[in-house]
């Protein structure tokens, strides 16, 4: 027995609730996030991800306050991200009792940023968020790019490897998403999952499109995942995050149950 | 009233320790101090800390705060976590340094070509996440913690402890390392109990009601 692989719940929030889209579109609210996160926490989530997805900078201090209030009482792992643009950025974030933040966007407009929040609070606390969608054509070898502004935007990298930089560059974690599959409910990329979590050597979170029990036990068992991010599955009571270990122990994943 | 002194030597967020020790000890008066005089005045101290050994080691001694470690370390109920923990021990692999040498052993960085598990899987480092601790010696800060219970850890290096009766718990990943030492007041922890759900609430719990003897 050792390391058990992770569920984390995650929690998309604006002005102040979790909310969920399909595609990042078409939002639906889910409620308090603070009571949210008590509830996931109970049944057993390994960390909890809060994705701020406010528009408006001026509603940007809200998810601090969010924080504040979740860390005072849930004591597992808070990791943190939307809008991160500068180490001080990432500093207020873990003062507000972060204790990881999760960069995007800017590690695509400023990969300096990995370098200069890892080195000067640690790798441990810095994930790097990879939104990445299959760029190759039907019959061709698969490739992926990195997209951002919530999958419009092509910046013509490949996935791999620019989470091969990301890992150069100090990122202690890779949160993956298939911006093909979130919102689908028809599992995670697989190929995706694969393709990069072997290739480098931090662990890789997997993110986007899970629908059932089943998708979460693939993408660790063939996506070679370190741990699962799903959102939906949870929020509206389809399933606990206890019943998605125990059909996890049951495919012979180590799990904390 | 206790008084529980965090040490903040300006290594990370020290505001998910202080919280969990508030939570668990309501009635103790719980202190994030750079200050050497508030150590030194402190009933119990928790030295905790992430990032980097080099920056630790030259934090503590810029702040004046060696000394205060060294002497809350040497009389009063200690507890070390994470990088609070392979700080109290000799050389350090991260950066080459020597720690504070309180403890015999040295910290070494998990060597990534001999981590496969049992079942031929390449280990990541860092190693995050949920581990077993397996408890290896009786001690009050284990009261009412299962043995094999998970706690959760982040870390790249990992203590290589000089004496086999330091060590308090092992963990496998995929060898057996020492993730809790122990010694007369002095107990250390690789793994963030502050971040360990109910069992890390128990040791934290137990780490306020203990008096420093074994």
């Amino acid at each position: 027995m050792g390391l058990a692989k992770r569920i984390i719940p995650c929690l998309d929030v604006t002005a102040g609730r979790v909310v969920k889209g399909v595609n990042f579109v078409g939002l639906r609210d889910a409620g308090d996030p603070v009571e949210i996160a008590r509830r996931y926490d109970e049944q057993g989530a390994d960390e909890l991800t809060f994705l701020d997805i406010t528009a408006s900078s001026d509603e940007r201090d809200l998810i601090l306050h969010i924080i504040e209030d979740v860390a005072a009482q849930v004591f597992i792992p808070l990791t943190v991200g939307g809008g991160v643009r500068s180490v001080d950025d990432v500093r207020r974030l873990l003062n507000a009792g972060a204790d990881k933040v999760s960069i995007n966007t800017s590690a695509v407009t400023n990969p300096q940023l990995v370098n200069d929040a890892s080195a000067r609070f640690g790798s441990q606390c810095i994930v790097v968020a990879i939104d990445a969608k299959q760029v190759s054509a039907e019959g061709e070898p698969l490739r992926w790019h990195v997209f951002t502004h919530g999958g419009r935007k092509d910046v013509g990298l490949d996935a791999v490897e620019w989470a091969k930089e990301m890992e150069r560059r100090g990122a202690g974690e890779i949160l993956l998403t298939s911006m093909d599959r979130d919102g689908t409910k028809i599992g995670f990329n697989l190929e995706l999952t694969r393709a990069v979590a072997d290739a480098i050597g931090i662990p890789v979170i997997a993110s986007g499109g899970v629908g059932n029990l089943d998708h979460l036990v693939d993408g660790v068992l063939k996506g070679h995942a370190d741990a699962v991010l799903a959102a939906s599955i949870f929020h509206y009571g389809e399933y606990t995050v206890r019943q998605a270990k125990e059909h996890m122990a049951r495919h012979g994943i180590e799990v904390r149950l | 009233m206790t008084r529980i002194a965090v040490v903040d030597y300006g290594m990370g967020n020290l505001r998910s320790v202080s919280k969990a020790l508030e939570h668990v000890a309501p009635y103790a008066s719980v202190v994030v101090t750079g200050d050497p005089d508030e150590v030194a005045k402190a009933d119990k101290v928790v030295f905790p800390g992430v990032g980097a050994m080099p920056d630790c080691i030259r934090e503590l001694e810029s702040r004046g705060l060696k000394q205060a470690v060294l002497e809350a370390a040497a009389a009063k109920p200690f507890l070390g976590i994470c990088l609070g923990m392979q700080a109290l021990f000799g050389h350090s692999e991260e950066g080459n340094v020597d720690g504070l040498s309180i403890l015999p052993g040295a910290v070494r960085r998990f060597p990534v070509e001999a981590l496969v598990d049992d079942k031929g899987e390449r280990l990541k480092v860092p190693q995050i996440g949920w581990n077993q601790v397996h408890q290896a010696m009786r001690h009050p800060l284990w009261e009412g913690i299962a043995d094999g219970a998970r706690f959760y850890f982040v870390h790249s290096y990992y203590v290589e402890a000089g004496s086999p009766e330091l060590v308090a718990a092992f963990t496998h990943y995929p060898f057996a390392y020492a993730s809790a030492v122990a010694r007369g007041n002095l107990f250390a922890v690789q793994f963030h109990p502050e971040k360990s759900q109910a069992a890390g609430l128990s040791l934290l719990g137990n780490f306020v009601a203990w008096d420093g003897a074994c």
